[in-house]
């Protein structure tokens, strides 16, 4: 690389006149979505952390580690160590089947996988009441063989699966048909076995991707209230998830500890925006030097 | 029959196909589709005249008017102040935009409980924005502002984001022959610019709706949740099922999920008008 290309250091070129606004029209447009987003967004973010060490940091450090609370914490790992891994399996497995062969009924396929996205949170809760609750189909069957579903832990992991569903299908089924066939072929007729191929061609072009989706489907699975909410219960120290627990503490006026607890999740949720911006530029990247090759 | 073999004997050189579909499907329906059916089948036990009187109960109706109004207004807001960011984020540079992009998504990464305890905080009598609303007398927590403010919240990076793309893509020589023909800059952007963003504004409102009309979390702790007054219709839901009303709550369900699939079904319909506009441009 020659430091002086002419091309390089050369001004760009004044755009037209006619496509510009105005510096003040500029300034007040911007002005007015910062405002609006410092409204809606940064003020609550503030207020939340500003919460939680108002009566400093010994009463902040306490409240995250009082034993319900560390309870919460384990139950919500728990629940995304479970629920994301399967649906990780299932997002590779559909994309897989929904990408790289064509099949009738795809779109319809592709449409059912997003359903659980339409579906408000408390009535993916009520669903799984229906079947494994008390009065529900399969309810008189678990009471017998003393199996609880609904209000313990099966439950809260069944609803998280369920709200976390089409996560990483979704960013992996556009990702892998722009992809196409032809890297997957040209190694099968190679010889490559099908797990050979899927391990050192498939999986490789869309790790970003697929990081990507699992980045959402762990934020969602830990943070998610409405449909934990219904099957849970809300035992404390057994069946409190995170967000049930500051829902619980803010109830009973532990203003400190509610917000102390939801920094928490305050903090995963700047986590995952970190992580999304970084892999999410590494995505396209590939993606664009893939196109460029 | 020599076709068919051909067809797929061509299309099938890699394997899994029947492993990976019938894995996919397998857990679609165990995960989704039977637990979805179970609502539908609980209110078929409902003739059709009970069915209508719980579902058209006037508290019931309060709730529909309340999580619909509201639902819109927040979406309409969205709209509003999303395609602006949109532009803004797109057009200029300022210091801090790549920030405020990323903070965008804040909504979508921020567990829905913690978005409501905050803005209940911030809008309560002594919290920061209550302490200035109140004594203007407005009233935002415990009233139905208080559920725009909350939808307004969770549905704000839906807008931004499907405008924002195609903004990105819009061929600047448009607007160039615009301003060449002698359009002022505001006729551009409305007989230019807006016809093309609007079939992504459109998905962005629908898909800013929906996810309102099922909001739960962000929402109950900043409503006030009087009946007929402050009282949404997922809530709703969960105190008839505390109530062990579960055909009631499964009724009110029902009614949810039908429309949430006709407007699942109407996105999908946007999105694909979305692409051709797009696709014809480039």
């Amino acid at each position: 690389m020659n430091a002086a290309t002419p091309t390089a250091s050369a001004p760009a070129p004044a755009r037209p006149r006619g496509t510009d606004e105005p510096p003040t029209v500029r300034w007040l447009l911007i002005a007015i979505a910062l405002a609006f987003l410092t409204l809606f967004l940064f003020v609550p973010l503030a207020f939340v952390f500003y919460e939680a060490l108002k009566k400093g940091v010994g009463v902040y450090l306490a409240a995250i580690s009082d034993p319900d609370a560390l309870d919460a914490i384990r139950l919500t790992l728990l629940t995304a160590a479970i629920a994301v891994p399967l649906n990780l399996v299932f997002g590779v497995a559909a994309a897989w089947a929904i990408a790289k062969f064509s099949f009738p009924g795809k779109n319809v396929l592709t449409t059912l996988i997003d359903l659980p996205f339409s579906v408000s949170p408390v009535i993916a809760g009520l669903i799984y009441v229906l079947i494994f609750g008390l009065q529900g189909w399969l309810g008189p069957w678990l009471r017998e063989h003393d199996i609880r579903i609904i209000f313990a832990v099966p439950g809260i992991v069944l609803a998280t699966i369920f709200v976390t569903f089409p996560f990483v299908a979704r960013e992996l089924i556009p990702l892998m048909q722009a992809q196409g066939t032809e890297q997957e072929e040209a190694a099968t007729v190679l010889g490559a076995s099908g797990w050979q191929t899927f391990w050192r061609i498939t999986l490789p072009n869309v790790t970003w991707g697929l990081l990507y989706g699992v980045i959402l489907c762990n934020a969602r699975a830990m943070g998610e209230f409405g449909a934990v909410s219904v099957v849970s219960g809300h035992i404390r120290g057994a069946t409190n998830t995170l967000p049930l627990q500051a829902e619980i503490l803010y109830n009973e006026y532990q203003f400190s500890a509610a917000f102390a607890v939801a920094s928490l999740l305050a903090l995963l949720a700047l986590v995952t925006l970190v992580l999304k911006y970084f892999v999410g530029r590494r995505a396209v990247d590939r993606q664009h030097s893939a196109e460029h090759a | 029959m020599n076709a068919r073999v051909d067809r797929r004997g061509a299309r099938r050189v890699l394997p899994g196909f029947g492993l990976s579909l019938g894995y996919t499907l397998v857990y679609l329906c165990l995960i989704v589709l039977i637990p979805l059916s179970a609502a539908f089948f609980k209110t078929a036990q409902l003739t059709w005249p009970e069915f209508v009187a719980v579902v058209t109960a006037p508290r019931v109706m309060a709730s529909y008017r309340l999580t619909f109004g509201a639902s819109f207004g927040a979406a309409a807001i969205n709209t509003v102040f999303g395609l602006l960011v949109a532009w803004v984020l797109v057009r200029y540079r300022f210091p801090g935009r790549s920030l405020v992009d990323a903070l965008v998504d804040l909504p979508f990464a921020l567990p829905t409980a913690v978005a409501g305890i905050a803005l209940a905080g911030l809008f309560s009598a002594n919290g920061w924005f209550g302490s200035l609303l109140v004594p203007l007398g407005i009233t935002v927590a415990f009233t139905p502002l208080g559920v725009l403010v909350a939808l307004t919240f969770i549905g704000l990076p839906f807008v931004v984001r499907t405008v924002q793309p195609v903004l990105e893509d819009l061929p600047r020589e448009l607007e160039e022959a615009a301003a060449t023909l002698g359009a002022s800059r505001w006729e551009c952007f409305r007989r230019v610019v807006f016809p093309i963003v609007l079939p992504a504004l459109l998905t962005g409102f629908a898909l800013a709706f929906a996810r309102a009309i099922g909001e739960y979390g962000s929402v109950i702790f900043i409503a006030g949740n009087m009946p007929m007054v402050s009282e949404i219709t997922p809530l709703l839901i969960i105190t008839k099922l505390e109530q062990y009303d579960y055909t009631g709550a499964t009724a009110i369900a029902v009614v949810m999920l039908v429309i949430s699939f006709t407007l699942l079904l109407a996105i999908n319909a946007l999105q694909a008008w979305t692409r051709r506009r797009q696709g014809a441009l480039t």
